[in-house]
């Protein structure tokens, strides 16, 4: 055997090196796909589970009964109210929190407590949240409980994670591009507007778009605030509520319906959670699809 | 002797990031369309030294700064409109960066800033530039493809483009060649050689080699002090006033 095939024979280590790889590929695959099994067998059990109820005259009806029977149209509406309007609070603040946070702030101690206070309220617990709004927006602020309040307090709690979010979107801006521009006199804004935000504006959306799902599904804050476990509304549109009233929202019908309604069909907490669940995934796979489509446009 | 006829003037400089001192009391003066080379080794200070000239230091937070830089006889640190003397000292960066941006919009950038938005102007400055930058001929077909898609040496050419573009008085560039090929190298060389008539080059160099071919007067900087500011006569002659510059110009040490 001459010395070049010598190089390339096979050894005890390169054997090891190779089992190794390939255990760990295998292993770390399986792990990857372990979480997307709980995702399938939830769909496909509340989907199974909720099939009889479902129709379109089910979503785009009131309920009857005191929400035994009959849709849940006001509770859809309603979710999408909250939803919009905290959002239309939360995004434009958090953003711009975070750009003066990422872009413009120096390094010093009320700069550091900002991001201290940013971090600590991501961690607080939503029926927390749901407290301060009674507190701050229903009482204090003589909002009652009503749509403000409830969409008030979604914003506050979602307004943490967009900061967190549309930060790490525009520190992943390099810092080169910046001092390119500073170094050409650019401004900071100038800075900002022409090459920093065009090229995060994908993950700034994929954060928003994330905490709008999230405000669709939680209960505790908006049932504190404004939301109610029944409303009579007209019998059509989509304009059902006036901001200063209270609403129905989703996740709180679900809540009464699996819990204190009796004589519900044993269907219809599931056919609310397809609902639910089929909002949630919609606002995801428009975050994706607007991802996808930025990143493709990405420029370096 | 009057301000006039010097375009910079510093005058014990001091930086300091954090601590530690970098800049020990630097001074020297340039006078208008000279090119003045700065050489040193790594560490000495050379890339601090040109952020102080046109204030992008300010982006460092830790940095801290004595002593003046006139630029015209006026002090950069009492400057309102740092954004105009950003424009005036036009910076070259090591690294080439392409912006995400078009090749035109690369080059349209600092102009556009600045508030020009007339197409027909701006299609001749991007030209121009482009051109000085010895550029155009491989990119005039394909303005509107991305400046971050280019080969190395072609943004490094598009970063001198666009330091090019704001009509800056002085040029300063730092290490503009190490991602350039020499016959690139040289193109740009002579560029500079060319641009001298129109503006004061400042060149941060390690080819002691370039600072002799191109400069007028240079500079050895060697761990945050001037060791010996000279004309290229003497610092290359076999005797300059410092033997550490011998030494170092002719490769003994560093």
């Amino acid at each position: 055997m001459s010395d070049r095939q010598a190089m390339f024979a096979e050894t005890p280590l390169g054997r090891r090196k190779r089992r190794t790889e390939r255990v760990a590929k295998y292993f770390f695959g399986f792990m990857a796909m372990a979480m997307v099994v709980p995702l399938l067998l939830i769909v496909g059990y509340v989907v199974v589970k909720g099939w009889p109820c479902l129709s379109w005259e089910f979503l785009t009806t009131n309920p009857r009964g005191g929400g035994i029977r009959g849709g849940i149209w006001p509770a859809l509406v309603g979710t999408i109210y909250l939803v919009g309007l905290s959002l239309c609070v939360s995004a434009p603040i958090g953003v711009l929190a975070a750009v003066y946070l990422n872009e413009y702030a120096k390094d010093n101690w009320f700069t550091r407590i900002v991001n201290l206070a940013v971090v600590n309220l991501a961690g607080v617990p939503s029926i927390v949240h749901g407290l301060f709004g009674v507190g701050a927006f229903v009482y204090a602020m003589h909002f009652g409980k009503s749509i403000i309040s409830a969409s008030l307090t979604l914003a506050i709690m979602t307004l943490p994670v967009i900061i967190a979010s549309t930060k790490e979107a525009l520190a992943a801006v390099p810092m080169s591009f910046r001092e390119a521009c500073w170094n050409v006199g650019a401004t900071r804004w100038q800075t900002i507007r022409r090459i920093v935000l065009p090229n995060s504006i994908s993950g700034i959306l994929t954060g928003v778009i994330l905490q709008v799902s999230r405000a669709a599904g939680e209960t505790a804050p908006v049932m504190l605030t404004g939301v109610t476990v029944y409303k009579a509304v007209s019998d059509n549109g989509f304009f059902l509520y006036t901001l200063n009233e209270q609403c129905m929202s989703l996740s709180m019908h679900l809540y009464y319906i699996a819990t204190q309604a009796s004589g519900a069909p044993p269907a219809l907490p599931y056919a609310i959670a397809v609902v639910l669940l089929a909002v949630v995934l919609l606002v995801n796979a428009t975050a994706i699809t607007f991802r996808v489509v930025l990143r493709s446009r990405k420029k370096w | 002797m009057s301000c006039a006829v010097k375009k910079i003037e510093v005058k014990d400089l001091r930086l300091s990031y954090a601590h530690r001192e970098v800049l020990h009391g630097v001074s020297f003066d340039i006078v208008p369309n000279e090119i003045f080379a700065v050489i040193g080794p790594a560490q000495s200070g050379k890339t601090s030294l040109l952020r102080c000239l046109n204030r992008t230091i300010d982006f460092c937070a830790n940095a801290f700064v004595s002593g003046t830089v006139r630029v015209d006889g006026e002090d950069v640190r009492e400057l309102r409109n740092v954004y105009e003397l950003r424009r005036k000292v036009g910076m070259v960066a090591p690294l080439p960066v392409g912006l995400p941006l078009s090749i035109y919009d690369n080059v349209a950038f600092a102009p556009r800033c600045a508030g020009i938005s007339a197409r027909s102007e701006l299609d001749g400055l991007v030209e121009k530039c482009l051109r000085q930058a010895a550029l155009w001929d491989e990119v005039k077909d394909r303005l509107d493809s991305l400046g971050t898609k280019l080969s190395g040496g072609q943004q490094q050419r598009l970063t001198i483009a666009r330091a090019l573009s704001h009509a800056p008085e002085v040029l300063c560039l730092d290490e503009f060649s190490i991602a350039i090929d020499p016959v690139t190298t040289m193109r740009i060389e002579d560029v500079l050689k060319e641009l001298r008539s129109q503006m004061t080059i400042v060149l941060v160099t390690n080819l002691t080699q370039q600072a002799r071919r191109l400069a007028d007067r240079t500079l050895f900087l060697y761990n945050g002090d001037v060791i010996e500011i000279g004309s290229n006569d003497v610092i290359f002659s076999g005797h300059p006033a410092n033997r550490k510059t011998y030494e170092y110009v002719n490769g003994i040490f560093g």
